[in-house]
């Protein structure tokens, strides 16, 4: 258990009253990273969570006053332990008063390339290089790993998000990617659609998207449109997958700074983080019943 | 300028020359419709089109060059969409980057306004998005080190980041507006939006009376959705930009009703359909363009009979819900000039 800061002490407070309650057979083992923490911190967390397999997570907060070798403690997690797939799902929930009803979107980034490679430097005084990478390698495992959720989630099509209009080598190789993986599932719809186009229609018209599949970035910026579409940063649990390692957390990693410490935050993302790492523990019922109970309280 | 045009409708003393791009997809035809309101509104405006079009093959160096050309004497420009193929047919740089980064059109404004008449789930929305167009993610710089490894390079520049900036805080300024937010993810482009986001720090001092505030990139987005009314104008780097206005376009009822104008220091260029939107309709924009050229008296009239037929909600165009057709449309319209002011 990694709190974070901001909320993220409290709302761990509150999953670990809940398992007590619920007579959980899980236990946590705490480990602080807080944002100016030494690198020294981040790998005992890190190490911790290669010892236990599993983690739940606040966010760290990173503080871009500092030099830049100071890297996102959140990002060096996530590649260190190659947790390549980020996954949300987004959906209507009963009691929760939106614009936009009936969406259920799962969504799934690329967690380890794309624009967040941390690769950036200063050619000349005044202008920067920051790399993006794509490689074929990963594009092709994040798109299994999509197409293999919709299989196993009978869900019916898988729509790749991209902009390879204006990024046509790099978009354009994940695009390709994507489409090679989809012929290999035929049973399910494969789409495509550029990021702009994407943001308008999710704000119009949610309920076409099934699937979605998209590199690093745009991964970040509709999980936060889809999340309030849904009903808000306190609301959606997120999950990050990796070959060995799962780490979960809230979909929109806020810190909530301004609210920390004042008994406001909205637990259910956490909680609901919470009960998808039961579910991958296998602990489904205990996994049910937990989420039964805070949907329950929603309504 | 003013210039004496050839025109057959010139009523004043001299019309204004506006270069005209209709470009791919519905461009041709709302172009057909701006000329066709123009002239019922007697607009002293004469256009001196060119067809540049990527997808329809007839897009070349020498056609970019006469466009810039016209843009020299007219100043102006009405640009349809230039659609961008998919395919990549060995330059990274599309038509439509390529105009932009040669008239210097480095500022790109999107004003997001609810139209009235036109119930969205968002209404009463006034923001305006300002984003830098020239460099960033567009930098069409691109290659593949290793097979099956592509790095794509994103530039920030301080000088363009300062420009931008500047513009933003300008604009707020002229158009009294009280707010200007900057959109970043320095917390993970740390050097690039880093840089961004230090620029406009600085020229935000040299403005102490409108409010500076910063806001993440996907953070805005979920603001943007929940509760869009907190932004008054937002200034950011190229492809958040590219991503907001398509986002917020979204909330005020789609591409056909959020037109964009982009500038340099020298020209005007607006736009009759969002990049990037699939179909457009006759938007209130076009109008527009003749306020640069003092025309105000023109663009109100016409921008007041577009408006009226959109809050009188008989006849409305696909998409916005209704039935009727380009040509219904621009008939209402042009029906609606006439009667307001006995031409």
């Amino acid at each position: 258990m990694i709190p974070g800061d901001g909320i993220g002490p409290e709302l761990m407070l509150h999953v670990k009253e809940v398992f007590r309650h619920a007579c959980v057979p899980v236990d946590f083992e705490e480990v602080r990273v807080g944002s100016e923490a030494p690198e020294a911190d981040v790998q005992n967390a890190i190490t911790a969570i290669r010892r236990n397999g599993v983690a739940l997570k606040g966010n760290i907060e990173t503080n871009h006053n500092l030099p830049p070798n100071h890297k996102s403690r959140n990002n060096l997690i996530r590649t260190s332990l190659d947790l390549y797939a980020n996954v949300i799902h987004c959906q209507s929930l009963p009691g929760v008063e939106t614009r936009h009803r009936d969406i259920d979107i799962l969504i799934v980034r690329e967690n380890t390339e794309g624009e967040y490679s941390s690769l950036e430097h200063e050619s000349v005084a005044g202008v920067v290089e920051s790399l993006k990478i794509i490689t074929a390698g990963r594009s092709r495992r994040i798109a299994h790993y999509a197409f293999g959720l919709a299989r196993a989630a009978a869900r019916r099509s898988v729509t790749a998000v991209h902009k390879a209009n204006i990024m046509k080598l790099g978009d354009g190789l994940f695009l390709q990617c994507c489409q090679e993986v989809a012929a290999e599932y035929p049973e399910i719809t494969f789409r495509s659609m550029i990021v702009d186009n994407t943001t308008m229609q999710l704000v119009s018209r949610p309920q076409q998207f099934d699937v979605m599949v998209m590199p690093n970035l745009y991964g970040n910026i509709v999980n936060n449109v889809c999340a309030g579409l849904v009903g808000g940063p306190g609301l959606v649990p997120g999950a990050n997958y990796g070959h060995d390692y799962a780490v979960f957390e809230t979909a929109t990693r806020n810190t909530g700074k301004s609210i920390a410490n004042r008994n406001i935050a909205n637990p259910t993302a956490t909680l609901l983080a919470a009960c998808m790492m039961l579910d991958h523990l296998r602990l489904h019922s205990h996994a049910s019943s937990i989420r039964q109970a805070v949907l329950a309280s929603l309504d | 300028g003013l210039r004496t045009g050839t025109g057959s409708d010139s009523s004043a003393e001299g019309t204004f020359q506006v270069t005209m791009l209709p470009g791919d997809g519905v461009g041709p035809e709302l172009m057909h419709a701006v000329k066709e309101v123009f002239k019922a509104g007697n607009v002293p405006v004469t256009f001196d089109e060119h067809h540049l079009s990527e997808v329809q093959n007839t897009a070349s160096e020498e056609k970019l060059d006469r466009v810039v050309d016209s843009m020299k004497e007219s100043k102006v420009a009405l640009i349809g969409k230039i659609h961008t193929p998919m395919e990549y047919k060995g330059d990274l740089a599309s038509y439509d980057m390529r105009l932009r980064r040669k008239l210097d059109l480095f500022a790109n404004v999107v004003h997001v306004k609810s139209l009235p008449g036109y119930q969205t789930r968002h209404n009463n929305l006034d923001l305006v998005i300002i984003r830098e167009q020239t460099e960033g993610e567009y930098s069409s710089l691109e290659h593949e080190s290793v097979k099956g490894v592509i790095e794509c390079l994103k530039i920030i520049t301080r000088a363009k980041s300062q420009r931008i900036a500047k513009f933003a805080f300008d604009y707020a300024t002229k158009k009294g507006r009280a707010k200007v937010t900057a959109v970043h993810k320095a917390n993970i482009m740390k050097l690039g939006d880093g840089l961004f986001l230090q620029c406009c720090k600085e020229v935000a001092e040299l403005y102490p009376k409108i409010k500076f505030d910063t806001m993440i990139i996907d953070n805005c987005c979920m603001q943007l959705v929940q509760n869009p009314y907190q932004f008054d104008v937002l200034v950011m780097p190229n492809l958040y930009g590219n991503i907001v206005d398509n986002l917020a376009a979204g909330l005020v009822g789609g591409a056909g009703v959020v037109p964009g104008e982009s500038y340099s220091a020298e020209y005007a260029v607006f736009e009759l359909v969002r990049r990037g939107s699939p179909r457009g309709t006759v938007p209130n924009l076009p109008v527009r363009a003749g306020i640069l050229g003092g025309l105000e008296y023109h663009s109100n009239m016409v921008s007041d009979a577009v408006k009226k037929v959109i809050k009188g909600g008989k006849v409305r165009t696909r998409d916005l819900g209704g039935y009727s057709t380009t040509s219904d449309f621009v008939k209402s319209v042009i029906d609606n000039l006439h009667p307001h002011y006995g031409a």
